[in-house]
């Protein structure tokens, strides 16, 4: 009896919330169609034919397969050399800012330091202030770094932000590893290389994680310091043609516009190239997020707890 | 025994040491910057050297509010950037009901799913956003030859040029590229609630929503409260990248925001000193913001997050 009266209970309470249920479901499937699909929508252009991906014809499956675009894509004037740059950077810089923040979060945490707190706040300090960006600038020129490789890599090799993260995690840490190994006679640097890397590692990896989108996605610094095109990276080489792209259908009519379509199915067009180059610079990221989105996730709970 | 304490004093210099050239690093990339502030006192033009530049005093502050040309723009920008953070900091409950609602997904691959695909447009540049709005709304993309297929237009829509509605448009492409990312501080405190408070309402004869308006919501308060503070501290900085792809000759008036204003004014048209004089009162007022904002957090609330 009692049994029966809690099941009629469950069934009336579900009709209210079945309504709230499928209102969830209808609601966020149309959330996660608004984030994929564009991707896939400029997948779909790349391997279609060129003529009809320029009149944006090409929705939902592909027409005239060809991966052509992509073969061509080497030939396209300075992305080889984008390519190599993007790469570049985010390797050495990722390199840069994981062994920093390391160094430094463990650093940190030796109370012994000389001054070991006004130097923490001093770093701590420039999360919260900035003199702007065109101050910034005018210094990295007196540094010679405009124009120069080093101007992607040496600001960021510090980042208070991965230094808080990895300063937290040491700090969970138990200190009488530190010290049963210091009895034994080791030094500081044996300290951190011998012990504290192989523990940190987790959060080693969430740094690098963030560190290597952060680098492959930059762009404002390219922009604001670099005019010589052997140091354009990816990002920077789409957004020119983009903007090449925004201005002549600005100018354009639409039979221009279609008559700029009239190429052959394969031959490349403005609308090819732009989304050729959109898949190649997306791609890395959509590979690696999935995988990685637990130390995203992770990173920035630790941060908000102390940032 | 003096022998012993020098060794002390030795050791704590050697760390240090050790971390000192990262401390230059810093002062470089982040201190040596205000030194830039200098320039605002100055008339610097570029190819001469700054050594040769004339000392002017606050003739720039000055001309911020007195040559009636400078005023007019300042203020259309001050506008824009008023009106954008403000659509910004009015809206941004929105990540909280988007976690709570998510958290009513009882399918646990599905909710996965969807917070996975939600937060991605966070992890792409906004030159892949500008990329992706280009390949939907130029003259020739895919909205523009739907709605002429369907018949409902004969000419393209400029969407992209149009200069009506760019608040809006600005603020849904943030919308987009940020929603779920900013929901994952929610969904984390949502599952760190105590789950016994849902048992002991469910045994109460509560509905879902009745659980989502009294315990979910309030318990999630004080979180938004949180980064309610850190996104006034961040009210006058919205930024240049995600406007400086999206603008064009057409919607330049009013998708000119501050940050983006500071460097168009240099690297447009080489007024650098008066940039740094803008950007030297943008990042003071940034600061007693970020100040009043943790003061208003420790009075209300009795905790800082600074």
């Amino acid at each position: 009896m009692a049994g029966l009266k809690v099941k009629k209970k469950k069934m009336h309470q579900s009709l209210g919330d079945r309504t709230v249920s499928i209102v969830c479901y209808i609601f966020f499937s149309i959330c996660a169609i608004l984030c994929l699909y564009p991707f896939y929508y400029i997948f779909i252009n790349t391997i279609s034919a060129n003529d009809l991906s320029a009149r944006g014809v090409i929705m939902f499956w592909p027409q005239g397969l060809h991966l052509k675009n992509y073969k061509s894509a080497l030939g396209i004037d300075g992305l080889f050399q984008a390519a190599k740059i993007s790469v570049m950077r985010t390797v050495i810089g990722t390199i840069g800012t994981v062994s920093a923040s390391a160094f430094l979060g463990f650093m940190f945490t030796q109370e012994k330091m000389w001054h070991r707190k006004l130097w923490y706040r001093l770093l701590i300090a420039t999360m919260y202030f900035n003199a702007g960006i065109i101050p910034w600038f005018l210094v990295m020129k007196n540094m010679h770094l405009t124009n120069n490789f080093w101007g992607y890599i040496l600001p960021v090799i510090v980042s208070p932000f991965h230094i808080v993260l990895t300063k937290t995690f040491v700090e969970s840490i138990p200190k009488e590893l530190q010290e049963a190994a210091e009895i034994d006679g080791a030094g500081i640097l044996t300290v951190f290389f011998k012990i504290m890397i192989p523990v940190i590692k987790p959060i080693m990896a969430t740094v690098a994680i963030f560190a290597a989108v952060n680098q492959w996605n930059a762009f404002q610094d390219t922009l604001l310091l670099v005019t010589d095109t052997k140091l354009y990276p990816l990002q920077f080489v789409l957004y020119q043609y983009l903007n090449q792209a925004s201005s002549l259908s600005a100018l354009a009519n639409t039979s221009s516009s279609s008559s700029l379509a009239a190429a052959a199915a394969t031959t490349q067009t403005a609308t090819s190239i732009r989304m050729t180059i959109t898949v190649i610079v997306v791609l890395p990221i959509m590979m690696v997020y999935p995988f990685f989105q637990k130390y995203f996730v992770k990173g920035i709970m630790i941060g908000a707890v102390k940032g | 025994m003096k022998h012993k304490i020098d060794r002390k004093k030795w050791y704590s210099f050697k760390l240090f040491l050790f971390v000192l050239p990262f401390i230059v690093l810093v002062l470089l990339f982040s201190y040596y910057p205000l030194y830039g502030w200098l320039y605002a006192f100055y008339d610097y033009r570029p190819p001469r050297p700054f050594s040769d530049a004339e000392f002017v005093g606050i003739k720039w502050f000055k001309s911020l509010v007195e040559n009636p040309i400078k005023v007019a723009q300042l203020w259309q920008v001050l506008k824009n950037t008023f009106v954008m953070s403000g659509i910004t900091l009015g809206t941004s409950w929105i990540p909280m009901i988007f976690a709570v609602f998510l958290n009513e997904i009882n399918c646990v691959p599905f909710r996965k799913f969807v917070q996975t695909v939600t937060t991605l447009p966070n992890f792409i540049s906004w030159v892949l956003v500008y990329s992706v709005a280009f390949s939907f709304f130029n003259s020739s993309g895919m909205v523009n030859s739907f709605l002429i297929s369907l018949g409902l237009i004969k000419e393209p829509i400029l969407f992209l040029q149009a200069s009506d509605h760019v608040w809006l448009t600005q603020w849904l492409w943030l919308t987009w590229k940020n929603l779920g990312w900013a929901a994952i501080m929610y969904i984390a405190a949502i599952s760190s609630i105590d789950g016994e408070l849902f048992q002991a309402a469910k045994v109460d004869g509560a509905t879902r929503m009745q659980m989502i308006r009294y315990i979910t919501i309030p318990s999630l308060l004080p979180t938004f409260f949180v980064l309610l503070m850190m996104n006034i501290g961040n009210f006058l900085s919205n930024g240049m990248e995600q406007y400086y792809v999206f603008q064009n000759a057409f919607n330049k008036e009013y998708i000119q925001v501050l940050d983006l204003y500071v460097y168009n004014l240099a690297m447009g048209s080489g007024s650098y000193s008066v940039s740094v004089a803008l950007s030297m009162l943008k990042s003071i007022v940034s600061v007693i913001l970020l100040i009043v904002a943790n003061a208003v957090s420790k009075v209300t609330r009795g905790e800082s997050f600074l």
